[in-house]
């Protein structure tokens, strides 16, 4: 608790011990009166100022004049302890209001604690802390074991695992070296690093990070202005019916039913009224969800940029998933061998050296498959044969790698192969040796990702991707997706998306889910772009609306649960928030709920809804 | 333009109304009040000066509000 809140609890214990002490003393008349305007100038005094110079400001609905209003008026009516306890309870609300708003914000800038607090540059006298913001693109800075990584930059020297655990939700460590790129907010566990910075400070990871999250809850929700519009309305249609309900009902007896007017127990309905038109229970509650739920998805490593977005995600009903980086890792592997001589590793072996030199794709997959540095020494002449492949000597025997053409031309007959990916074919010695079938590896969980999809009720996942139908149709048959284009260039994408978007219902939502490469106007143009993997990525940050920092795809499924868990905790808030409200006016106006019951619910329905909407925060298991 | 401040406010509520203020003040385009984070955003009209911008904008808000403070 700050100095202000602390001040507040001790008038709140000092007003609760004398209004109890008074209202067991058998008191009468004016001394009565004066010992309990102790305890109400205690706890109300400081409303009681803010309320007169709202009058001086004409700010006639503020909840402190109301407040004001409503407690003189019960002391006239002579119900002093109903008058201070009134006070009290508001107070009481209000201070565990501003405890759980601080609370949840340290709690919340806790989780999300990337921020560096110096960097070590190294400079021609030796190592100096810097503040992050000091340090130039291109200084050198170190980072040792137990230290976080205070801007982005490449490995110089030294080699380490980093923990990514605060930028992605992902727990196992990654490992860096020379020249390898390090993001900053990542913990180094345990190597010496030194770094060349690339960027500076404010624009490196983690101080872009850090401001999304901050500014998310600037882009309000639709339920959010729903909220302060009604509001707006709230506080003084409820005041008018105070005044029609103390006015109306006397006179009616009096010139109708020709009966005693029953002021006082009007005006007393009426000011119970005004206790319960303070609307803080809703207006605190519902930007606390989405803060909660922003800030727990953002432990998850998923970032959503807005309130807004949170209420769209949670409403998805169609998702449309690139294939390569999104479903598939986008690297070539050799995914099967063939030996013709069944003899798989030397088929490797042959194939890695002739591609020693090469720097395609394919190669490197072939010499990832051998696992081995090549030897050079074994390595005779390679010439590369344009369109078809390589011939080299290796150990001096002569080596064919390439397509079916280069086969067939050296006279060979290579073995078919069905599969819809690419085939290396492999001729050692001038026989015919086997093959290699590469393709782009998926994505551990991708299948499981695509069920959870479903799980948890999308209609309709569609995949799109560029590479040809029949590789297209084979991943997404391993996936169990059904409808899938394939053979599309960036623009068609943009317009297979528009033609979904027009066809479906209004009221779901589609998200597109990328790698965030080259896909930025799709990610613009769905209700909402998700990137994924696209930690470091600037471009893919700034397109989508919703960041998977590491690029596994359950999290596509779980970005959807935690806004619907986020979205189910604001309905609930405002449901029980509103309904209670509303019982208790109805009761307060038929005279079954005196202030006493009023002020409980107004405090309680806030208390309740405050510690509702933190459950958001809790997203670990959704 | 738009620029971002830090303020002091104590309940949501009022945060609201602090928006409402600072929006209806002359020279600010558009203004959105995060309580969360404790932050306004005020995009300014074309050609107005912050400076004495944020002066009313602080004026309005502390009318609806008194118990509130903009930093700039």
């Amino acid at each position: 608790m700050n100095k202000k809140q602390k001040k507040v609890l001790v008038r709140i214990i000092v007003a609760a011990v004398l209004m109890t002490l008074l209202s067991i003393l058998p008191l009468k008349g004016v001394l009565r009166f004066l010992l309990f305007m102790i305890p109400y100038l205690v706890i109300g005094h400081d409303i009681l100022k803010k309320a007169l110079k709202g009058i001086c400001k004409k700010q006639v609905f503020d909840e402190n004049f109301l407040m004001a209003i409503a407690t003189v008026g019960a002391i006239i009516l002579g119900e002093y302890v109903e008058g201070v306890a009134v006070m009290l309870f508001y107070q009481i609300g209000e201070l565990f209001q501003s405890y759980a708003i601080s609370r949840s914000r340290k709690s919340i800038s806790s989780l999300m604690d990337l921020r560096p607090d110096y960097a070590n540059v190294e400079t021609p006298e030796g190592i100096e802390k810097k503040d992050p913001d000091e340090v130039n693109t291109g200084d050198i800075i170190v980072v040792m074991p137990g230290e976080k990584v205070p801007i982005d930059g490449i490995v110089i020297e030294g080699e380490a695992g980093l923990n990514t655990a605060a930028l992605t939700g992902e727990s196992a460590p990654k490992d860096v070296t020379v020249g390898d790129e390090v993001l900053s907010g990542c913990i180094n566990m345990n190597g010496l690093l030194k770094i060349r910075t690339t960027k500076m400070f404010e624009e490196s990871t983690v101080s872009r990070i850090l401001e999304l999250v901050e500014n998310a809850t600037s882009r309000k929700s639709r339920s959010e202005n729903f909220i302060s519009k009604f509001a707006k309305y709230y506080t003084p249609a409820v005041c008018i019916c105070a005044v029609l309900l103390a006015v109306l009902p006397p006179l009616m007896n009096l010139m109708i039913l020709q009966r005693e007017a029953g002021f006082t127990m009007w005006i007393y309905r009426a000011l119970t009224f005004l206790v319960i038109s303070c609307p803080c229970a809703l207006v605190i509650s519902i930007p606390l969800t989405f803060f909660a739920g922003i800030g727990g998805a953002g432990r998850e490593g998923i970032l959503i940029k807005g309130s807004n977005y949170m209420e769209t995600l949670a409403k998805t009903g169609i998702v449309v998933l690139d294939k390569t980086g999104t479903m598939t890792k986008g690297s070539f592997e050799v995914v099967q061998t063939y030996s013709a001589a069944e003899n798989e590793e030397e088929l490797i072996f042959f194939a890695a050296m002739a591609e020693c030199y090469s720097k395609h794709p394919i190669a490197s997959s072939i010499k990832a498959a051998y696992g081995k540095p090549c030897d050079e020494k074994s390595i005779g002449t390679v010439r590369e044969i344009p369109g078809k492949g390589v011939s080299a000597l290796v150990n001096d025997i002569p080596v064919l790698v390439g397509n079916e053409k280069l086969m067939t031309e050296a006279g060979l007959l290579p073995a078919s192969c069905e599969l819809p990916a690419t085939v290396v074919h492999v001729a050692v010695g001038g026989v015919y040796a086997g093959y290699l079938v590469i393709a782009d590896q998926m994505k551990p969980g991708a299948a499981d990702a695509v069920k959870d999809l479903r799980r948890i009720g999308i209609k309709e996942c569609v995949m799109l991707t560029g590479d040809d139908s029949a590789v297209a149709k084979q991943v997404a048959n391993q996936l169990g997706i059904t409808k899938v284009f394939g053979g599309l260039l960036p623009e068609d994408k943009f317009g297979k998306v528009e033609e979904i978007l027009s066809s479906k219902s209004a009221g779901e939502k589609l998200a597109f889910v990328g790698d965030g490469i080259n896909d930025a106007p799709v990610l613009s143009l769905s209700d909402i772009g998700i990137a994924m993997g696209a930690l470091g990525s600037d471009a893919a940050i700034e397109a989508a609306d919703v960041v998977l920092m590491d690029d596994d795809p359950k999290k596509i499924a779980k970005s959807v649960r935690i806004a619907r868990k986020c979205m189910g905790i604001v309905y609930q808030n405002i449901y029980f928030a509103l309904g209670v409200k509303g019982i208790c006016l109805i009761l307060g106006a038929l005279g079954i709920a005196n202030m006493w019951l009023a002020i409980f619910a107004d405090v309680g329905v806030m208390v309740l809804a405050v510690l509702n909407a933190i459950r958001a925060l809790y997203v670990k298991n959704v | 333009m738009k620029k971002t401040y830090k303020i002091e406010v104590d309940c949501a509520n009022c945060a609201n109304k602090m928006e409402e203020a600072a929006k209806k003040t002359a020279g600010v385009k558009d203004a959105v009040v995060n309580f969360m984070a404790l932050k306004m955003s005020v995009e300014f009209e074309e050609g107005a000066l912050p400076e004495t911008v944020m002066k009313e904008v602080l004026k309005n808000c502390k009318v609806v509000e008194d118990d509130c403070e903009i930093y700039f």
